[in-house]
């Protein structure tokens, strides 16, 4: 009884219905194709290499729909949606190859005893999804979520093909009563129903071929609606994540080319960046993470990508054409779909990239119209300045390089000249460390400590020079190479055997973008990793535990940047403090805003809650905490800050690890009184 | 519209400034030299005016440590030419240069004429004179100090230049061209240059040596001696705590009946 | 007459300012030394009227000349030039400032004389005149001497105190002829005066200044709040000015206002030269700066490192609980 074999008025069925999905094959093709080509106009990037740790992620992110569950209530539907498909995939295929070969007899799923339950227990699983997410979608409107035309579209094309496979099987049990003995309980179900009517019994087959003819021109309707619509991230992002970033996030893609640093068109982007407008399914999860967007900045990770897709479907057939010369084909991104400001008020904490389910790096598109804008010479008059202090005095405070150490006079001990004598660990300060007034005792404490525990350190006095991480996120790449280049001969010169850091974003460049620096030869540690070895082998002695209830802020450099998330944590614990983790901990960090060059910026005007601010109270609501524990004195300065802003300066302290470590660890101490 | 801009550099202040073991001078170990900050003004209101009128910007500069890369940054910024004078005797003053440039200005080929010649209106080191308007003296050319704008007439013999004069009032004057104007500040602060473009001058574009032609007259003024001022009066510096200090501020204002 | 001591008096407006006085006090002091006179040297136009205020001064030479009334560096120099070559005084001080900015220079070019700018202080040491100087901003000073004379003086502000350039009597003025060119290459079109501030910085008692160290422009908000609580205004350092942050009828210094109020409490400000320059005669200056090296604590009687942001607000509230107190229940 297959549907194809019977004559549709003067055509055969299977004539019909060869028509219709070749056409649709071929419409499908074409637009996939033209999609293909578009993606073609951006640069050449490398990422077909590693091939086997590329399947793995596809299988762990496309397959395992991991990052789906961050947000379980749409998350569980969606892996259901997903499996659904899947599975629907096989059985349509199936019934679509029936029907176009009608006169050969195919193995068919529905007559298989063991998968054709499964077939039947995912229409209705996807049913329940999509009611979860539609009530979500059309009911609960979470924030980020676009209303479209597409995304109603979807999900109507769904239902129907669900609803249309339990007719097709109901009506096809009606039509051919026998007992197979195959489990169908839904498909029965809706027998059972559409059963109790003369009528629908009377004309079981034909309305069983009906709902078929409707399902699978749904189908093939669907296939050519794909590449149309937002729904195109099926096809794209399996392949998003499979050319996914293999190297540590931490890395940086240096310029695509010399002469013209970062992209404001099209082809200055990389087909990679440009598939990630493809892939995106616009599910807003970026957005609701993002610091800057959550404190009322104009920056929105997924309106980014969604732009880029927008430039490249307006304007990539443009250049595909070549009917006009080259720069008139297309207006420049910057300051078009995407406002400069969208691109300045990124903190790069990366929160975007880690929660993408589709594997997007927000982040590279950022930086490179970041590259352009420097290029461009457009900086607000802040960051005009920052950016000439670091390249004249290797910090952006402007001060003498020549007071980089005067941090020492205070100390009580000269620390060793790593510039002359061989050292174990060389301790690379990092510019706030070393000049910031408020953080300078901070800095000492280490010493003290670590000259109590007797380790071998060094630092590089008025040799060290901003490592750079900052200066190549906010796009001024050649600044960064000529203070790499600085860097890495000092680094040369010096002797010694492992490198650490108190700065999380000294340690990240450090560690991910100086490949001159022998990391066979030399580890890269951040201050927390070395104060836990040490406590651990027992060379730093604890004197007393500390009674505080504290809880920790993971650095964004530290923890998601760098995966160093126990390290701090072994220390507070063997400080013996009582450690409450906030609700956004680890991976879910939450930033405190002064990335990504941001401390060096024009802030914003009339903001409504600052990143830092979001962020202190996150920590004060937290019942009997007294200290927001830091590893990153970028983030001990904008929190401190707000502390004030908030008038939470009561309520709540913040404390260095390198403080508590000290407390924990003298001979005598005074203990500073808290609230 | 050819645009000439006198370029010297200074002492940079953010450093520590120590005395020479001759008592009279700078120590050269500790100094850091830096662009004076109006002749920066000066070669952006240049490149101003050439993105306005068209024309060409040169740079001449006097040699000194890291004026080369002043020079590459002004290149890249989008100055045309730019121009060294090397040799120089150690301990010019400001005078001796104003004589050098002008003995240049006037052998060297394709520097003169100019329409304008721009230079900052006066430099942290000018103590027996500044270029600016001794240029225009040893050229007998029309001079306005403290420039901070200048628009180019349509009918293009002159200029209408605004000078800063006290308590925030400005006179505009016109001045006929050639002429000479001492910058005290562009239009818009100096723009800024990736180092990527000063890196890629560095590597694509010249910089034209001149020697130094030997000084026509030995300086006019004779320094005696540096030293460190002498801080005559110091404030009475409150310490403590924020709220305590508030406290005494208001006790003393109180004290003097300001509240 | 040769061999005398000349202070060209600034002439501005219509109106002779203070820093002529700073200048003719320090002259006098020079001629008394060295036992000559000291005469003050008044170009303009139809403005006698003003040498009335020099009588410290033995006398003064007054030139009229239409291309004088209006502030020309180089007719100035033209003319000063002449009555020099014609009496060849000893040395001529002049007031460095924004009107007379480049006429020592030009004047000691066209006679190839010494010129020593910059100069805070001159004293007479075995017949020779010696200056002190400062450069690099304030950093250093050095002492000078000329080779040759006449000799020009550069004079910065705030060598005399201005009470001391001032006498009851009047001088003797001599009128002195000039020739100067007719057709003049730079020809003055007009002045532009800054938006009328609602607020004129010159006649407030309490000031309240702020700097670079503010920060950004929302925080002059706290910096609003404590001059109104002091019944006095915001006015702000050049650096503010330039970034939009405060109109140009607020700045205080060389190119803004001369101010002496009762009060001036100086947040975030360094104290570069330019800006002392407008400021150093308050009665009472306080000083609120980071740096404990900030020069802005040679001129303030008080000061602290305290974080402007944090004092403000602390300080604006201390003043009003004091005045509520002051005012409260009888």
């Amino acid at each position: 009884m297959i549907p194809t074999a019977v004559r549709l008025g003067p055509l055969p069925g299977w004539l019909i219905l060869w028509v219709a999905f070749v056409l649709a094959l071929a419409l499908f093709a074409r637009r996939v194709w033209f999609l293909v080509r578009l993606l073609r106009l951006g640069h050449w990037e490398n990422r077909f290499d590693r091939l086997p740790e590329r399947v793995k992620r596809v299988v762990t992110y496309v397959f395992g729909q991991l990052r789906l569950l961050d947000e379980p209530l749409v998350g569980i539907p969606h892996v259901l949606i997903f499996y659904g498909f899947l599975v629907f995939l096989v059985s349509t295929s199936g019934m679509l190859l029936q029907g176009l070969l009608p006169n050969v007899h195919l193995p068919s799923v529905e007559e298989n005893r063991y998968l054709a339950p499964v077939v039947d227990i995912f229409a209705v699983l996807v049913l329940g999804g999509l009611a979860v997410s539609s009530f979500r979608r059309f009911v609960i409107r979470p924030a980020g979520l676009q209303q479209t035309v597409d995304a109603t579209v979807v999900n109507i094309m769904i239902a129907s093909l669900m609803v249309t496979y339990l007719f097709v099987e109901a009506f096809g049990m009606i039509a051919v009563p026998h007992e197979s003995g195959i489990w169908l309980p839904a498909g029965r179900w809706v027998a059972g129903l559409a059963g109790k009517s003369e009528f629908l019994r009377a004309g079981a087959v034909s309305f069983h071929h009906l709902f078929w003819w409707m399902h699978v021109l749904t189908v093939l309707g669907f296939l050519v609606f794909l590449p149309y619509s937002k729904h195109m991230h099926l096809m794209a992002s399996p392949f998003n994540v499979f050319f996914s970033q293999l190297d540590p996030p931490g890395r940086l893609a240096p310029p695509a080319q010399a002469e013209k640093l970062g992209a404001e068109n099209i082809p200055e982007f990389s087909w990679r960046q440009l598939l990630s407008g493809f892939a995106c399914a616009e599910c807003g999860r970026c957005e609701r993470v993002c610091p800057s967007h959550l404190s009322g900045e104009p920056c929105s990770p997924r309106e980014l990508v969604h732009n880029l897709k927008e430039q490249l479907l307006r304007y990539g057939p443009a250049w595909l054409n070549q009917a006009r010369p080259a720069d008139e084909r297309e207006p420049s991104m910057i300051g078009g779909l995407t406002a400069p400001a969208a691109l300045w008020t990124c903190t790069t904490c990366m929160a975007c990239v880690e929660r993408c389910p589709v594997l997007n790096e927000h982040l590279s598109i950022v930086v490179d119209m970041r590259r352009r804008l420097v290029e461009r010479g457009e900086v607000d008059a802040r960051l005009d300045e920052a950016l000439r202090n670091l390249g004249r005095y290797g910090n952006s405070f402007g001060q003498s390089e020549r007071k980089r150490a005067a941090w020492t006079q205070t100390l009580g001990f000269k620390p060793k000249d790593a510039r002359k004598e061989p050292v174990e660990w060389l301790w690379y300060l990092g510019e706030y460390a070393c000049y910031h007034s408020g953080l300078q005792e901070i800095t000492r404490s280490l010493a003290r400590v670590l000259q109590a525990a007797q380790v071998d350190f060094g630092i590089l006095y008025e040799a060290e020079r901003n490592s750079g991480n900052d200066i190549r996120r906010v796009g001024e790449e050649g600044l960064f190479e000529l203070l790499r280049e600085k860097n890495t001969a000092t680094l040369r010169q010096a002797q010694f055997k492992n490198l650490f850091s108190t700065d999380p974003h000294v340690y990240n460049t450090l560690k991910n973008e100086y490949p001159e620096l022998d990391h066979g030869q030399h580890g890269v540690y951040h201050y927390t990793e070395l104060l836990w070895d040490l406590l651990r082998s027992g060379q730093l002695k604890l004197k007393r535990k500390l009674p505080y209830r504290v809880t920790y802020h993971d650095p964004c450099y530290l923890g998601r940047y760098n995966g160093v998330y126990e390290a701090p944590r072994a220390v507070l614990r063997m400080l013996g403090v009582e450690l409450k983790e906030m609700p956004r901990s680890r991976r879910n960090s939450f930033c405190c805003g002064g990335g990504g060059g941001r401390v060096w910026m024009e802030e914003t005007r009339g903001v409504e809650s600052r990143p830092s601010e979001n962020r202190v109270r996150e920590a004060a609501s937290a019942d009997g905490v007294q200290f927001l524990v830091v590893a990153c004195p970028k983030d001990h300065v904008m929190f401190s800050d707000a502390l004030k802003t908030t008038g939470l300066e009561g309520r709540l302290a913040i404390k260095d690890l390198a403080e508590l470590v000290e407390e924990a660890t003298t001979v005598a101490v005074e203990v500073e009184c808290t609230a | 519209m050819n645009i000439l801009v006198l370029l010297r550099m200074v002492p940079d202040v953010v450093e520590e400034l120590e005395l020479a073991a001759d008592g009279k001078s700078l120590e050269q170990e500790s100094l850091r030299m830096i662009l004076s900050e109006s002749d920066g003004h000066a070669v952006e209101e240049a490149l101003l005016l050439k993105e306005r009128h068209g024309g060409t910007v040169t740079a001449l500069a006097l040699d000194a440590p890291e004026m080369d890369d002043a020079l590459f940054t002004a290149l890249a910024k989008g100055v045309d030419r730019a121009v060294k004078i090397t040799g120089l005797e150690p301990g010019l003053t400001a005078r001796g240069a104003a004589q050098i440039l002008a003995q240049v200005m006037a052998t060297a080929a394709g520097l003169l004429p100019a329409d304008l010649i721009l230079s900052g209106t006066q430099a942290i080191d000018d103590l027996d004179g500044s270029i600016a308007p001794l240029i225009a003296h040893s050229l007998q050319r029309p001079f306005v100090a403290i420039v901070v704008q200048v628009a180019m007439a349509p009918s293009g013999g002159t200029v209408t230049v605004v000078k800063e004069c006290p308590g925030g009032v400005r006179a505009e004057f016109e001045v006929q061209l050639p002429a000479v104007l001492g910058i005290q500040a562009a239009e818009k602060p100096p723009r800024y240059v990736p180092v990527a473009k000063v890196r890629a001058a560095a590597k694509s574009r010249q910089i034209e040596c001149l020697p130094a032609p030997a000084p026509l007259e030995p300086p006019l003024v004779e320094v005696l001696q540096m030293m460190k001022p002498v801080v005559t009066g110091h404030a009475t510096m409150l310490e403590g705590p924020d709220e305590e200090i508030a406290g005494k501020i208001c006790e003393i204002l109180a004290e003097r009946g300001l509240m | 007459m040769a061999g005398n001591i000349w202070v060209l008096a600034e002439q501005w407006r219509g109106r002779l300012s203070e820093i002529t006085y700073e200048v003719v006090a320090l002259g006098s002091e020079v001629a008394t030394a060295l036992g000559v006179k000291l005469q003050v040297v008044l170009l303009g136009h139809k403005m006698k009227g003003l040498a009335d205020t020099l009588g410290r001064a033995d006398g003064v030479l007054y030139v009229d000349h239409p291309a004088l009334e209006e502030p020309r560096v180089e007719t100035q120099s033209a003319a000063l030039a002449q009555l020099i070559q014609a009496q060849q005084p000893r040395c001529v001080l002049i007031p460095l400032t924004n009107v007379t900015l480049g006429v020592a220079t030009l004047v000691s070019a066209q006679l190839q004389v010494p010129e020593i700018s910059f100069c805070q202080d001159l004293c007479v040491l075995e017949g020779k005149l010696q200056a002190r100087c400062v450069l690099y901003g304030g950093k250093m000073e050095v002492l000078v001497t000329a080779v040759r004379e006449p000799t020009v003086f550069g004079i910065w502000p705030g060598a005399r105190p201005a009470e001391k350039g001032r006498a009851e009597q009047m001088p003797a003025v001599e009128e002195v002829a000039v020739t100067l060119p007719e057709a003049l290459p730079v020809r003055f079109k007009r002045y532009i005066e800054p938006e009328a501030g609602d607020v004129d910085v010159t006649q407030q008692d309490v000031l309240v200044a702020v700097g670079r160290g503010i920060q950004s422009q929302d925080n002059i908000e706290l910096a609003e709040e404590l001059a109104q609580a002091l019944g006095g205004a915001v006015c702000g350092s050049r650096p503010v000015i330039d970034q939009g942050w405060l109109p140009l009828s607020r700045q205080i210094g060389k190119s803004g206002a001369i101010v002496k109020p009762k009060l001036y409490v100086a947040a975030g400000i360094s104290g570069a030269p330019e800006h002392v320059e407008g400021m150093k005669n308050a009665a009472l200056i306080v000083a609120i700066n980071t740096d404990p090296q900030a020069p802005i604590f040679n001129v303030a009687q008080y000061g602290t490192t305290a974080d402007a942001l944090d004092l403000l607000p602390l300080l604006t509230e201390g003043i009003r609980k004091a005045i509520s107190k002051k005012a409260g229940p009888s």
